[in-house]
């Protein structure tokens, strides 16, 4: 904890910046009901209000208070992408341990099927899957997992493949020690360092897929407030000189920005070198 | 020679089982619907009528291998099938939007990839300068942007406050010519460029400062050679293959974005016609059109191997 | 020495060179002196660490990323290089300063032809036209007796051996005829056989053109060959300097002693048991990729009597390693078996109960690498107590504790991390847990040649000392003779995959039998001046009287 603190410190400015946003859009998503003024489904007047004291970022296209939406938008699209990206990794990084440790076949099989998901291009697949599926949240994370953890995998595996030729992971397979043992105990704790930097890219990543796929209207279905979703109904405002639509995307932009610095700085700090 | 012919052939083997692989996941992934395929697809309030001619166009009485035979050789020699929301031949509709997400792609890709590559190339030798840290910042940020945010920014700023270009893209029709085209194809391309140059910028830029930690770079630097003569004659050379590959990476990233951008300009291409199928499940249509962003892919994909396999110096000059 | 600065080529005074990790610098060479004049040979021998590598290139006025020049001045022909621009130093860099580097692999461009990068210098520089210097260049490469010097050079560095790219690269520092050049280890990546060859070709060269070097290296029967005076680093210090003659013949300080008389260490008696064989190998091919794959090792047997050490001898691409994993298991063979105390091994490792995996234990070569960097050394050595024995808790951490002891470490190590400790502890922490699992035989797979010479010197003697105390068998695998004559009872001597003679080490080394162990044997650098002269000298003897003379066999 202290070693952390004081590699903080030390940090340049953009990676506090990252870490003091993603703090305020935790803590948005956690208190969301405390922090809003009104309820995310509640009516409170008619649509587009410009902007005042009651309603600071005016209403949206059904009258709703757009800031109170925002604010619930934090809590509904931070948590399914967080749940959809700890899926995506746990896929990913299983599948990925196995192929490099067991290689041989299993590692062939893997690598093929990897390949051809990830021949098709993940938005159009996925727009592919959801047609068929249906957008309802539970399959709109499976969906994402499936197709991203073909991502998590490459990198998985790379990295595993790295420590799986050490001498001291031959030293754990003569002794005679098992499959799970090799991969927890010898191959995982030396991965920890790019599996991290991995995770927090990979979150912007989901997150970004999320909000473009309820921008087209297949991600989170209305009236759940959601950012994506809320860009695209109320975009017309924008031909009319009014930028409010800009806020929600802004702030998908912002938690992305605000993890990419982080893990930048991260990547420096843990390789010892300056990139 | 040969070596590398052998290399070239069997990634081109690969790549044509890869395309197989997909347009087999393509063909059949309507299958996976539960139940009655129609039945689902055109919902509870559909007529008798509606159902049968999904069926028949779904070619569903015909056994499996018999429907994907009709469905590859309908992709290959043009006659798609129809579209189950308005009955107009799939290639009727492809033809035209094809060309037009082409050329949004091409013009988005030859602003992009030049300043790219010379961005990249200019922050990985001017490494940890004021330079490099901006750049580092921004394009940090500007990857982190969704497309339509930026998209949206950009029509703000330029259309609605400037009014330097139209917010919608509106192409189609008759005599639109090529530097009229051009105008209102801009700001779409602007969009693409911002995202795709800087995922580019930032590879190359990983390459080149790899390829300058080698060690012949430093023993060139030991002989006395001037800078200059070192990155043009040692390092370039070196770095053509990882520069393609990841020009090759980030077209193929292009085709994704490509989509999103065509929704928020209205502009008539293969990514918008494929986003409003969707909302109408019109299944042929998403197939025909899914197959086509696939291949484009896959062929990208291929290109960049097999250019990476030939510009190797190792197997240009056999042992 | 000369005490009149004119006549000195290079006068370094009170060199200071730091180095920075992470934050922070730290000193790495502490004010050194080194003066060279034209036409001499100066060695400059030291252990890793020493700052011999990092002092050659400062010779060059040049200091690495991460490093820089902190103090002290370098004269090179009276230009003072630490006050002088980057462009003067860059001016002299290829013309009057050449630097051989240790890798030739990695030193050349792999998209250019050699003599475009062996010329570069010369042409770049502007001391002579392509022409000429392509003509320098033949000249060279027929000196060091490159293959068909007349076309060599249009050839690219991956269609050339290993040896061959080395004296390219110095005929790539000799086009401009330098004053001096820096030698950086230029022999330690080649075999034995050919480190000869490139040897004998780089002291021609240089006798030939005149010219002055810096030779470095950590092989004192190697810079004994080539240098007029030898300094022996230590820490970035100097610890003594002289002729090489002197250095040798009476060295006064102790570490240069040290260095003079390494592999001197003797085996103590022990009980052997001669008829007892706790290895046995027959009949063993083994080949890559299946059946019908390139073999590897050809009909190889092997005998370990119990108790006593067989030295596995060979270059790379002799199949010693290929043996090993053979015998752990890694690799089943297509004929032949593996007999462990008389019982017959499956030969696939997956095979293998749990018990005959216990007795056969492995120590690797790459102290780095062979044991968990995120693991602690408790858990290192103590886990083959848990997986074999079942030994738990408080127990086993008492069990760890006499381990440690046995590899002369003490208790405290048992929790720290393997990254806190040095190459010749972590050398020691994997004997520990080969002992741990109480075997019958130890492989040691080169499990001193990444050490450095003082360090693995112990290492063996700890060796040899747990043979004594456990009567444990070891197959020591090794590329160096010296080594084996250190501590192996019985070696075999393998060539291209097979076994090409085998008996006791006495026998062997003092009367070969085949041509391969006698050049082997005669390529091993002793630690005398003249030797070189001596062996080329005898070589030239019999190639005169008409006998086949059996050189490299990697050139």
């Amino acid at each position: 904890m202290q070693a952390f603190a004081k590699a903080f410190w030390k940090a340049p400015i953009t990676a506090k910046f990252g870490v003091l946003a993603i703090t305020v859009y935790v803590l948005t998503a956690v208190f969301a009901p405390l922090l809003a003024p009104y309820g995310q489904f509640q009516v409170v007047g008619s649509q587009y209000l410009p902007w005042s004291a009651a309603h600071p970022l005016g209403t949206d296209n059904l009258g709703r208070d757009m800031l109170s939406r925002i604010i619930f938008g934090a809590r509904n699209t931070v948590s399914i992408a967080l749940i959809a990206t700890i899926l995506t990794f746990l896929l990913g990084t299983v599948t990925g341990f196995i192929a490099a440790t067991l290689g041989g076949w299993a590692d062939q099989v893997l690598s093929r099927l990897v390949d051809s998901l990830m021949a098709i291009p993940t938005l159009i697949f996925g727009l592919m899957l959801l047609t068929v599926f249906g957008t309802s949240i539970p399959v709109l994370i499976c969906v994402i997992a499936l197709l991203e953890s073909t991502r998590v995998y490459r990198l998985a595996r790379a990295v595993a493949m790295n420590i799986v030729v050490m001498d001291y992971v031959e030293a754990a397979r003569l002794r005679g020690e098992g499959l799970w043992w090799i991969m927890t105990r010898e191959v995982l704790p030396n991965a920890l360092s790019p599996l991290a930097a991995e995770f927090g890219l990979r979150f912007c990543f989901v997150f970004l897929f999320i909000s473009a796929l309820s921008f087209l209207g297949l991600g989170i279905q209305p009236p759940t407030a959601d950012w994506g979703s809320m860009v695209r109904e109320n975009a017309t405002l924008i031909s009319f000189g009014d930028p409010t639509p800009l806020i929600p995307a802004g702030a998908i932009a912002l938690l992305t920005v605000a993890v990419n610095f982080v893990v930048d700085w991260f990547l420096y700090h843990t390789s010892g070198l300056k990139d | 020679m040969r070596q590398i012919l052998t290399l070239v052939a069997q990634r081109l083997a690969l790549g044509l089982l890869i395309l197989f692989i997909v347009s087999i996941i393509i063909a059949f992934v309507v299958e996976l619907l539960p139940g009655d395929t129609c039945q689902a697809l055109m919902g509870q309030s559909a007529t008798p009528e509606t159902v049968q001619a999904c069926r028949a166009e779904l070619g569903l009485n015909r056994s499996a291998p018999l429907r994907y035979l009709d469905w590859i050789t309908g992709m290959l020699t043009g006659d798609m099938g129809s579209s189950l929301a308005n009955g107009r031949p799939i290639s009727d509709l492809l033809g035209t939007r094809l060309g037009n997400t082409f050329f949004l792609a091409g013009l988005a890709a030859a602003i992009a990839v030049p300043l790219a590559i010379t961005l990249g190339v200019a922050a990985a030798l001017y490494r940890d300068s004021l330079f490099d840290r901006g750049v580092n910042v921004a394009t940090l940020t500007s990857i982190s942007f969704p497309e339509f945010f930026v998209a949206y920014i950009l029509i703000y700023l330029l259309a609605v406050q400037a009014g330097w270009f139209p917010g919608i893209s509106n192409v189609s029709g008759g005599d639109v010519g090529f530097g009229d085209r051009v105008y209102r194809t801009l700001l779409p391309a602007l969009t693409l460029t911002l995202v795709v140059t800087a995922h580019m910028m930032r590879m190359t830029r990983a390459a080149i400062i790899n390829l300058m930690a080698s060690p012949y770079i430093e023993m060139a630097r030991l002989k006395g050679i001037r800078r200059r003569r070192i990155i043009v004659k040692h390092a370039l050379p070196n770095a053509l293959s990882p520069i393609i590959n990841v020009v090759a990476i980030n077209l193929a990233y292009l085709i994704v974005g490509v989509v999103v951008v065509e929704v928020v300009f209205v502009y008539p291409g293969l990514g918008q016609l494929l986003v409003d199928s969707v909302s109408k499940r019109d299944m042929p249509v998403i197939q025909a059109g899914s197959m086509i962003f696939a291949a484009v892919y896959v062929l990208l994909n291929l290109t960049a191997d097999v250019l990476s396999i030939v510009t190797n110096p190792r197997l240009l000059h056999r042992r | 020495m000369s005490d009149s600065r004119d006549d000195l080529l290079l006068d370094i005074r009170g060199l200071r060179i730091e180095a920075r990790t992470g934050e922070t610098w730290s000193e790495i060479v502490k004010g050194v002196d080194v003066q060279l004049g034209r036409q001499e040979v100066l060695g400059l021998i030291g252990e890793s660490g020493a700052g011999k590598s990092t002092i050659g290139l400062a010779a060059m006025g040049y200091a690495r990323d991460g490093c820089r020049i902190s103090g002290g001045t370098i004269l090179f022909d009276g230009v003072d290089l630490t006050a002088a621009s980057i462009e003067q130093r860059r001016r002299l860099r290829g013309v009057k300063i050449a630097y051989v580097a240790q890798s030739a692999a990695a030193a050349f461009n792999p998209a250019q032809t050699l003599d475009e990068q062996v010329c570069e210098a010369a042409v770049q520089h502007g001391v002579m036209s392509r022409a000429r210097a392509q003509a320098k260049a033949r000249e060279l490469y027929e000196k060091l007796q490159l293959p068909e010097p007349g076309s060599f050079g249009r050839r690219f560095p991956h269609q050339v051996s290993g040896g061959q790219l080395q004296r390219a690269m110095t005929a790539m520092a000799m086009v401009c005829e330098p004053d001096m050049i820096v030698f950086d280890e230029p022999t330690t990546a080649l075999d034995v056989t050919t480190q000869i060859e490139v040897l004998a070709a780089i002291r021609n060269a240089i006798d030939e053109e005149d010219t002055a070097a810096l030779y470095i290296t950590h092989d004192l029967a190697v810079v004994a060959q080539i240098a007029d005076r030898i300094k022996v680093l230590r820490y970035g210090e100097t610890v003594e300097e002289g002729t090489a003659d002197q250095i040798l013949a009476d060295p006064q300080q102790e570490y240069t002693r040290q260095l003079v008389n390494i592999r001197k260490v003797a085996g103590e008696p022990h009980e052997t048991e001669p008829d007892t064989l706790s290895l046995e190998a027959s009949g063993v091919t083994a080949a890559y990729g299946g059946a019908h794959g390139p073999r590897v090792l050809h009909d190889v047997a092997l005998r370990v009597p119990r108790g006593t050490t067989v030295a596995v001898v060979g270059e790379s691409g002799s199949g010693k390693s290929t043996l090993a994993r053979v015998m752990t298991g890694l690799l089943p063979p297509i004929a032949g078996e593996i007999k462990l105390t008389g019982e017959p091994l499956p030969p696939a490792l997956k095979q293998r109960s749990r018990e005959q995996l216990r007795r056969l234990q492995m120590i690797y070569q790459m102290p780095d690498v062979s044991i968990n960097p995120r693991q602690k050394i408790d858990e290192i050595v103590g886990r083959p107590l848990t997986f074999y024995f079942g030994v738990r808790g408080a127990e086993r951490r008492e069990q760890v504790e006499k381990l440690l002891a046995q590899v002369e470490l003490g208790p405290d190590v048992a929790d720290r991390l393997p990254g806190e400790l040095s190459g010749g502890m972590k050398q020691r922490i994997g004997i520990a847990r080969a002992l741990a699992a109480e075997p019958e035989v130890i492989i040691c797979d080169e499990v001193t040649s990444a050490l450095d010479q003082v360090v693995a010197d112990d290492v063996l003697r700890l060796l040899l000392r747990i043979q004594a105390e456990t009567n444990t068998s070891y197959v020591f695998i090794t590329h160096d003779l010296a080594t084996v004559r250190a501590i192996a009872d019985s070696v075999a001597v393998m060539y291209q995959g097979e076994v090409v003679e085998a008996g006791a080490t006495q026998d062997v080394l003092t009367d070969p039998q085949t041509d391969y162990t006698k050049l082997l044997l005669s390529s091993v650098p002793v630690m005398k001046t003249g030797w070189l002269d001596e062996l080329l000298a005898e070589r030239e003897r019999r190639r005169a009287r008409g006998e086949k003379v059996m050189t490299s066999s990697g050139n």
